[in-house]
């Protein structure tokens, strides 16, 4: 009796805590629709301060160079955290722990701290290499170095690769080590085991990973803030406009940021726990769809025994990434 | 041998270009920042090469600052805390199939920006939103919300609330049901058997989730600029004035310098703590 009023109880707390956390999101969405001037009464639907923000040089501006920068970003740091998770494990264990734990740092570090650390860095070294440039370029106008995308692309990709790495960790320890292995034993060499092996069977927590890094850049104002120079990005041109008073064209341009996130990251999710599952321990099932694909394949792929079968077929058609 | 030992050169090749990058963008970065904290201000602002330590000695003078981080992040933490224990114990015990779906629901709104998340309540906390109803209604009457410390602690808690989560859910989940029913069994009721059994060895995640919490709201910027309108001035206000503002990198250096330190110690002496005192809990202590 006792137990079931407890609950209950329970029960609405938890329902008061989601509350709790969606709904300002929601009443920014909503009142993104409102057709009035005012902010605070809803008036009617309308997407007029969509249209607005649409139209908005300076908003298409911030929303360009953010799509540049966390798209460069999330490919560097899928390339580099791909190839340094693979790699590190094949490294002494002193040198692994070293890289594990600057991945560690990049994790943990304060933004802000990382932010400042890095327009120092770079206001620096441009301080010193300007001169040099100007003298050695034999043009009469010498680039200069300073802050803007490419220093907001490297700060962020630090995060970026360090996320890239723990998701293609967490899924390379859950791999089985003896299909590398079969493929080893039957002399393919190791390039070929890391592109027919290792890397579709990691696909998924890259392209995850990829996701991960690009709305984190995305999303992110602390490092840009600090190393952005004169560039704008949708997160600062937003900071900005918020700092002079809230207006309806801020929630519309909020609800398109949350929306973008949203459906990258249920992509993300999505793909993630798709292929999780079918890994772990279902690989025969995997093989059983893919024969057809492959064209004329070795006689065991199409069984459930097939997936190490299939592995170690040798037959050179199947080099094809 | 040989095939081991080119093996390494490839693994090396292959983890190079992400250890290149950590070097040049983080590892180099903060060793250019204790460069900097040593040196002199330029006469523009900006930078002068030198050694003093005149920076740190100057740093008495951002005492109210870094005081009024720690505090409100010790109370955002342990608000925090108190949130969401009771949501975690919900999940792990009660919420049966819907679990993994509540969980996500924990996270989706945690991978928003956090501008917006922190915007959202400028939007509610803000004299037409949550004040305006409560008038509206009779039950308060010129209520200021927004630009107080109870505002800091509403963004600390709703922007970090799973990070505190999910460790502590974690922690709950691995619990042994049979240790639960054992202490019923020997007629303990449920406040004894949270007590004695649930807590303590619950008590590795909440200890990670309040270090999880606790980091990131010392370098707050966001939420003390935009709820707590400047008012109640941050360490991450600190910063960011002394660099964007007005110029004094040496001193910002040393202030964010001291800051990596202070964490650095904070962090370390923290794991040491929890490992001596939720080490040797589980079962141990309830078998």
């Amino acid at each position: 009796m006792k137990t079931a009023r407890f609950d209950r109880l329970l029960s609405g707390y938890a329902l008061l805590v989601y509350l709790f956390l969606f709904v300002p999101i929601a009443v920014v969405v909503v009142f993104s629709f409102n057709s009035g001037r005012h902010v605070t009464q809803l008036e009617g639907l309308s997407l007029t301060w969509y249209e607005q923000a649409w139209t908005d040089p300076f908003i298409l501006e911030a929303l360009r160079n953010s799509l540049q920068i966390s798209t460069a970003s999330a490919v560097i740091a899928t390339l580099f955290g791909t190839a340094a998770a693979i790699g590190v494990t094949g490294l002494r264990p002193r040198a692994q722990r070293t890289i594990e734990m600057m991945t560690y740092v990049a994790v943990v570090i304060p933004a802000i701290v990382l932010g400042l650390s890095l327009l120092l860095a770079f206001v620096t070294f441009a301080d010193w290499l300007n001169p040099w440039l100007a003298y050695l370029w034999p043009g009469d106008t010498p680039p200069e170095l300073g802050l803007g995308k490419i220093s907001v692309i490297a700060g962020e990709s630090v995060f970026g690769i360090a996320v890239v790495m723990i998701v293609l960790k967490a899924r390379i320890a859950q791999m089985d080590a003896s299909l590398r292995n079969a493929s080893a034993d039957l002399y393919a060499p190791p390039l070929r085991t890391l592109f027919q092996v290792t890397l579709p069977q990691l696909g998924s927590a890259i392209f995850g990973g990829f996701i991960l890094a690009f709305t984190f850049a995305f999303d992110d104002f602390i490092i840009a803030f600090f190393t952005r120079g004169q560039s704008q990005t949708l997160p600062i041109l937003l900071f900005s406009s918020i700092r002079r008073g809230v207006s309806p064209a801020i929630n519309a341009i909020a609800s398109v940021l949350i929306l973008v996130t949203l459906l990258a990251l249920l992509l993300a999710l999505f793909v993630l726990t798709r292929r999780g599952r079918s890994t772990a321990g279902a690989i025969p099932e995997e093989s059983a769809q893919e024969p057809p694909a492959r064209g004329g394949g070795s006689p065991a792929s199409g069984t459930p025994s097939g997936g190490q079968a299939r592995v170690a077929d040798p037959q050179p058609e199947r080099v094809r990434r | 041998m040989t095939s081991t030992a080119r093996r390494g050169r490839s693994s090396a090749v292959a983890a190079g270009p992400a250890v290149l990058w950590f070097l040049l963008f983080m590892i180099a970065p903060l060793v250019v920042l204790f460069v900097v904290s040593v040196g002199v201000r330029g006469p523009g602002g900006g930078y002068l090469p030198g050694f003093t330590l005149a920076n740190y000695g100057e740093l008495e003078t951002r005492l109210v600052p870094i005081l009024n981080t720690v505090r409100f992040s010790l109370i955002g933490t342990a608000v925090t805390l108190v949130v969401a224990y009771p949501l975690a114990y919900y999940l792990a015990m009660k919420a049966g199939r819907m679990r993994m779906v509540l969980l996500a629901l924990i996270i989706v709104p945690f991978w928003t920006s956090m501008l917006i998340r922190t915007y959202a309540w400028i939007f509610l906390l803000g004299n037409n939103g949550i004040p305006e109803v409560l008038s509206t209604l009779g039950l308060a009457d010129d209520l200021r919300l927004l630009n107080t410390p109870f505002a800091i602690v509403i963004g600390i808690v709703y922007n970090y609330l799973p990070l505190m989560l999910l460790p502590i859910y974690v922690s709950l989940e691995r619990i042994d049901p049979s240790l639960r029913a054992a202490s019923k069994d020997l007629g303990a009721d449920r406040l004894a058997t949270f007590r004695q059994v649930t807590l303590p060895l619950s008590a590795p995640g909440v200890l990670s989730g309040c270090l999880l919490v606790f980091i990131p709201v010392m370098g707050e910027y966001l939420i003390p600029v935009l709820l707590g309108g400047g008012r109640s001035y941050f360490l991450g206000n600190a910063l960011a004035d002394l660099f964007l503002q007005s110029r004094n990198w040496p001193l910002g250096a040393a202030l964010a310098g001291s800051f990596i330190l202070l964490m650095s110690f904070v962090v370390v002496g923290y794991s040491r703590l929890t490992r001596r005192l939720a080490g040797p809990l589980p079962t141990e202590g309830v078998l």
